[in-house]
């Protein structure tokens, strides 16, 4: 039986994982190639690392932790920010990344995914979705880009898709209302998407404890569950986690 | 868990094809770890140097078999399989050792008798068969030594084999339906999933493979 993936996400800024910490801005929090190496002793089944970094100098810094994450773990991961072009998708394939994850680029630019998917395959390519509540829109969703700050006319469902028929392989779903509130992922949203894409969705946003990924699973129909802070700061860990899950019937790997 | 510099019984070369295949540097990137002596080559002459052979692959299975045959690798690998030496195919590997695919209606290479079927989206599936799953051992061959029944490993993929002979099918995994995701015959060991990116348990199968059967 095909299992539920936790996958763990890392912010890295010039090389570091950082969290954002509300009125303090962000705090580095560790090297994500040691941290990465700890999650996979857990028994994660896969990574994100989300580039955010600021200066366009500093992003060979990314690269490099890209190379030396492939050399210690041997499970997938994905890389995403700062992907604006094919040259981009390149450089972190090239690496050692077997996904890339584009978001405001890709809604910016559709193209973007036909490319990456033609190029490299639709495997290998992960669209992240920002979405907030919008009542005036269909679905009741609208994206939103930069990071949340820019709302686009564009409707979450039909987005989702959209960018299925470009050539997505999979789509993280990150709700804005729910994400850093440690509420729980917003259900109602990640079944909508994902009973009416035939592709893998990812939920994100708004994990504070292992019930609310037992939710998102069991209501919200994900086939995989993004985490952070719960694992990051608040003291959870994969393995424990999973425990839980297992226990409450849902299949994951142990 | 696998660790680095685990004592292998014998010193073999290990030759990977390069034709291009997505999960090239990933597979190399295990062995190195594993600290096996490897050599990638796409050229034949170089390549029928090998003690054994790794045939990775993540693509389609056309412009793969029209990337073989145009660097001479597709009668490279039938000698190679002839020659009796061990031969390990992954995903797409696994797949075009088969007679034919239903990937754009793709003749294979006619290792093995079987085809590469698609999953059906009617069986209400999502495309590909992406993420960890598990494989249910048959028999006991030495590539899934120390390996637990039903243990998991990392699958992407849109088409599967269907093999003639069900005395070849060494692991099956159930998704809709129930799939042969490892098949052996003779010298040649097939793999749907990926052991290079299948955590301690992927690593141990490719480190089964480099120091072959007791």
């Amino acid at each position: 039986m095909l299992q539920k993936r936790i996958i763990v996400c890392l912010d890295v800024r010039d090389g570091k994982t950082t969290k954002g910490i509300k009125f303090k801005g962000n705090v580095d929090i560790g090297d994500p190639v040691v941290m990465a190496e700890e999650y996979y002793r857990q028994g994660v089944d896969e990574l994100v690392f989300y580039d955010i970094t600021a200066s366009s100098e500093n992003r060979g810094i990314m690269i490099d932790v890209v190379r030396k994450v492939a050399e210690k773990i041997f499970i997938p991961f994905s890389v995403g920010g700062g992907i604006r072009t094919l040259e981009d998708m390149k450089k972190v394939i090239l690496a050692g990344a077997e996904k890339v994850s584009i978001n405001s680029a890709a809604v910016l630019n559709p193209n973007l995914i036909s490319q990456g998917a033609s190029h490299f395959g639709r495997q290998c390519i992960v669209v992240g979705m920002d979405v907030a509540a919008d009542k005036t829109k269909p679905s009741g969703y609208v994206v939103v880009i930069n990071g949340g700050r820019t709302r686009m006319d564009l409707d979450a469902l039909e987005w989702s898709h959209r960018v299925v028929d470009l050539g997505a392989g999979e789509i993280v779903l990150n709700s804005i209302d729910a994400d850093g509130t440690k509420n729980g992922y917003e259900v109602k949203l990640t079944r909508m998407i994902s009973e009416s894409v035939p592709v893998p969705v990812i939920a994100s946003g708004g994990a504070g404890t292992p019930l609310h990924l037992l939710e998102v699973f069991n209501k919200g129909r994900a086939d995989a569950a993004l985490i952070a802070s719960m694992v990051h700061i608040d003291g959870y860990t994969v393995g424990g986690i999973k425990g839980y899950l297992e226990k409450n019937k849902i299949p994951v790997r142990i | 868990m696998v660790t680095p510099g685990s004592p292998r019984g014998i010193d073999v070369k290990i030759g990977i094809v390069d034709y291009e295949a997505g999960n090239l540097k990933s597979v190399e990137t295990a062995l190195r770890y594993l600290h096996a002596d490897y050599f990638i080559s796409s050229d034949p002459s170089v390549l029928k140097k090998g003690d054994k052979i790794i045939f990775p692959g993540v693509g389609e299975a056309r412009s793969a078999m029209r990337i073989l045959s145009e660097r001479g690798l597709d009668q490279f690998i039938k000698d190679f399989f002839k020659s009796g030496k061990p031969l390990l195919g992954i995903c797409l590997g696994c797949q075009i050792v088969l007679k034919s695919s239903e990937e754009n209606s793709t003749y294979c290479l006619g290792l093995v008798p079987g085809v590469s079927r698609e999953f059906s989206v009617e069986m209400g599936l999502k495309i590909p068969h992406m993420g960890w799953n598990q494989v249910s051992i048959k028999g006991s061959h030495y590539i899934f030594r120390d390996i637990p029944d039903n243990g998991s490993f990392y699958f992407v993929h849109s088409f599967y084999p269907e093999l003639d002979k069900s005395s070849q099918v060494i692991g099956s995994t159930e998704y809709g339906i129930e799939f042969s995701s490892a098949f052996s015959v003779d010298n040649l060991v097939a793999l749907q999933f990926h052991p290079e990116k299948s955590g301690p348990f992927g690593l141990k199968i490719l480190d089964n493979f480099i120091k072959g059967a007791d």
